[in-house]
């Protein structure tokens, strides 16, 4: 007859042994087995093969005039490429010592000095700052301002006053030639 | 005994369920034996890409590749570099730019196979009204598969039986359904030249063009059947530690 | 339900507040259960597994498709192609589909074996119906959404069996589109239909399983459970029972995905739908064929959706018409031999299910369709009546203890009172 408390008796015969190795071995098995087979439903999750291969964008940079800023879309997000003026240059490189919260030499993140070329997102909760168009606030440093929270960038897109805790993003970029830029 | 009977049973009807459909249709199909066939069957590189060269030189005249972008032919041995040149060499419309106007721009790697017509009209009106077919999935949208492709890739000839009826434009096939078909015999022996010397007969470049359009159709059958046997593996050895532990633990009621 | 035992304080805290661990305690672990059920009990378990998968690879493809009529297809090709492992959560959902309705057709079969459906198991056998009639409604609408040829023509012919409605079939079809013809709205709510009614299916199990565990399980003496003798306890004994038959399970499903994905399919499904052209032969899938094959066989167009109808529903009065006392078919050898005819019916049903009709095999169809009805309708009733059953043991652990069967030439006992 079936003891259903079998198992919590102490275990000393070979019997016993041999079912608690038999157990122990398969619930190891078990549990390996199972978490294999979530894994292909959390990759699911990750970006699939075409979303990977259109990960670069070119774009024509020869229409801006210097002082003017265009937003491109890359992988979703807004990057700003702006033409910066010879204040707006001497500004950023003035700066680089200023007492900053995520310290960049303006040189670190531009490849040309008149092209500025970030990812156009606050680094504090992903809102879109304010500051490409001429009309826009700008902010106490001249670069952009984020409405979400008040975050200020300068004319390099550091951060200089507000929430948000790093530097714009200098996505991965390079010059083609003198007029297009490849983003990615 | 009868414990067999119900599987038998089940076993029979699907088997029968599932060939039921093919079983009343068409003639006899070719069975060449292709690599990637069975448990243990996987794609021949070799053939791939001399499979994939036929497509390029020959098929892709006239049809489209339209599921099968650039970059995945990377998956059959092709570079970087070969892909992006291959992808440059026909043009795709894009836009509109900043003027508002559609212009046309070299494909790039990241864009499906650019087809040879823009739309199924112009294909049509191009190929006698018929319009090919795209050939991404075709090697699993029809009955046989590569067998009935490579069967009607080979099926063609010059004088149809004294009752069929065969109108102008159209050639005898014997294998495509009512035997009419639109596409003129597309493979001749040396219609290719191989660069690894493979000597190019009609067959085997059929071969080798069924087996580019089987991997265009399933990409994925070489990762599925060698996963399946890991997975398999790793199963048998857990039932089969499931089976010792549950006659451990019965031992006492039986 | 006695009360939980614990140590663990937080256990504790928790069962005072919301008594989880003692009803599983009670339902899991302790659940007393005939000692003598066969391996043809796996099913219901397995069904219950099945359902789980489908389940969860349906939410994690859904992610990646788009009920749209411009882009359905498009992204179930992309899932096959380009989201990471998609292939294998596409051919796990669709081989899945078909080995739920194996598991759920042996698990009905078995029912109708050993007399699962009889007093005092009713209500327990209208649920598993209900349950069976979701996952007939839950397939159909699933094939519908990868919007090949099959999922359009599919959709198309089963709509339209409501036309055979009088007066207002129709309008009711017309109301199924929502337009004139299978369309982009009709793809849209046949999706949300068929991301909702799985979920209706895990509460019918649920009451499923509420009913086994009020009338607890039948067994393959169809006897009444008569002391504690007659039980064991559901863990560990039929928890590791049930884990062994998920491991052969997975092999034989898995051996399908990864090796023959596309054996249940059909290639037409795999040409985008086409309005202006129906394939040669249109067949639904394997597991209605049995009933499409009734459908045919009426030669007037509401008669055969009648018919088709009936065939199912005639099950939930199958309680009534089996008029035999004897639960198991073990004990009643006539109709032990009239089951496999009656599957074998079933068997036959399907193959005409799959054939383009032809005189012949309609008239195969009309008998066998006839034989269906006939067995529930004029067998079962009358062989209660003139069956004489083999004696039934005394008890559950009479036999299994002994390992054996009956003396032979005892004679009949009186009916089970169940």
């Amino acid at each position: 007859m079936a003891d259903p408390a079998s198992h919590a008796q102490p275990s000393t015969t070979d019997g016993q042994s041999r079912r608690d190795f038999l157990l122990y071995a398969t619930s190891t098995v078990g549990v390996v087995g199972t978490g294999l087979a979530l894994w292909p439903f959390v990759q699911s999750m990750n970006p699939a093969a075409d979303t990977l291969a259109l990960a670069t964008t070119e774009v024509d940079i020869s229409k801006v005039q210097v002082g003017q800023a265009i937003t491109v879309a890359w992988r979703g997000k807004p990057v700003f490429i702006r033409h910066r003026t010879p204040e707006e240059i001497s500004e950023a490189r003035a700066a680089d010592n200023a007492d900053l919260r995520d310290p960049q030499k303006d040189a670190q993140r531009v490849e040309k000095p008149e092209w500025l070329v970030v990812i156009g997102i606050c680094t504090h909760l992903g809102c879109v700052p304010l500051g490409q168009k001429p009309t826009d606030p700008r902010g106490e440093f001249g670069g952009w301002f984020c409405p979400c929270h008040g975050s200020q960038y300068d004319t390099s897109g550091r951060i200089r006053k507000g929430p948000a805790p790093r530097n714009l993003e200098v996505p991965k970029y390079a010059f083609i030639n003198d007029h297009t830029i490849r983003i990615g | 005994m009868r414990k067999l009977i119900l599987p038998l049973l089940a076993a029979a009807f699907l088997a029968g369920a599932g060939s039921a459909a093919r079983a009343h249709e068409g003639p006899e199909l070719l069975h060449p034996g292709f690599s990637f066939e069975g448990v243990m069957g996987r794609y021949d590189p070799a053939a791939l890409k001399r499979g994939f060269q036929v497509f390029h030189e020959v098929c892709s005249n006239c049809h489209s590749l339209n599921r099968v972008a650039y970059r995945s032919l990377a998956a059959i041995g092709l570079t970087p570099a070969q892909i992006k040149s291959l992808a440059a060499e026909r043009e795709i419309q894009d836009g509109p730019n900043d003027e508002g106007q559609m212009f046309m721009r070299p494909g790039r790697p990241s864009d499906a196979y650019i087809p040879p017509f823009p739309n199924k009209q112009a294909a049509a009106a191009a190929n006698g009204g018929a319009a090919p077919p795209d050939l991404s999935l075709m090697a699993k949208a029809r009955k046989g598969g590569p067998n009935y492709i490579y069967s009607l890739m080979l099926g063609f000839e010059d004088t149809p039986p004294a009752d069929v009826k065969i109108p102008d434009g159209k050639f005898y096939n014997t294998v495509f359904p009512g035997h009419a078909i639109s596409m003129p015999p597309p493979i001749q022996d040396d219609v290719v030249t191989y660069a690894d010397g493979t000597k190019a007969t009609k067959e085997q470049i059929t071969r080798d063009v069924v087996t580019f359009l089987n991997w265009a159709a399933e990409p994925e059958l070489d990762e599925r059947k060698s996963l399946g046997l890991e997975v398999l593996a790793f199963l048998a050895v857990l039932t089969a530690l499931l089976y010792a532990l549950k006659r451990q633990i019965w031992k006492d009621v039986h | 339900m006695s009360a939980y035992k614990t140590n663990n304080k937080v256990v504790a805290w928790i069962e005072e507040r919301l008594p989880i661990f003692s009803m599983l305690q009670h339902s899991a672990v302790e659940y007393p259960t005939p000692r003598n059920l066969n391996y043809w009990w796996n099913f219901g378990s397995l069904a219950g597994f099945m359902l789980v998968v489908m389940i969860l690879t349906g939410v994690f493809l859904v992610m990646n498709y788009t009920p749209n009529t411009h882009m359905a297809f498009e992204s179930v090709d992309r899932i096959m192609r380009d989201v990471n492992y998609g292939w294998l959560l596409r051919y796990l959902h669709s081989n899945g589909a078909s080995m739920f309705f194996i598991l759920v057709y042996i698990h009905i079969m078995r029912g109708m074996y050993y007399g699962s459906y009889k007093a005092p198991r009713e209500l327990l056998w209208w649920v598993g119906i209900a349950i069976y009639l979701a996952m007939m409604a839950t397939g159909f609408l699933g094939y519908v959404l990868p919007w090949g040829q099959m999922s359009f023509w599919g959709a198309t012919v089963i709509t339209n069996l409501f036309s055979a409605i009088p007066v207002v079939g129709p309008h009711i079809v017309t109301w199924l589109w929502g337009g004139f013809s299978v369309g982009n709205p009709t793809l849209n709510r046949f999706f949300s239909l068929h991301y909702l009614f799985p979920f209706v299916i895990f509460a019918l199990v649920f009451v499923h399983l509420w009913a086994l565990h009020t009338v607890k399980s039948n067994n393959p003496l169809g006897i009444d459970v008569k002391s504690p003798q007659d039980t064991i306890p559901f863990h560990p004994y039929y928890t590791i029972k049930d884990l062994f038959g998920i491991g052969v399970f997975l092999m034989f499903y898995l051996s399908f995905v990864f090796f023959a994905p596309n054996f249940f399919g059909e290639p037409d499904n795999y040409i985008p739908a086409n309005p202006m052209m129906t394939p040669p032969h249109i067949v639904p899938e394997w597991y209605y064929l049995p009933f499409y094959a009734i459908l045919r066989s009426i030669p007037d167009k509401l008669g055969g959706v009648v018919a088709m109808f009936s065939a199912i529903l005639v099950l939930l009065f199958l309680p009534w018409l089996d008029s035999s006392k004897v639960r198991s078919g073990k004990f009643r050898p006539i109709f032990k031999q009239l089951f496999w005819l009656f599957l074998a019916d079933c068997f036959v049903l399907g193959w005409v299910g799959a054939q383009v009709p032809s005189p012949n095999v309609t008239l195969i169809g009309r008998f066998a369709t006839v034989y269906y009805f006939a067995h529930f309708l004029v067998i079962l009733p009358l062989l209660g009546k003139f069956e004489k059953a083999r004696p039934l043991p005394a008890s559950i652990s009479a036999p299994v203890l002994k390992g054996g069967g009956m003396a032979a030439g005892a004679h009949a006992q009186p009916m089970e009172k169940a």
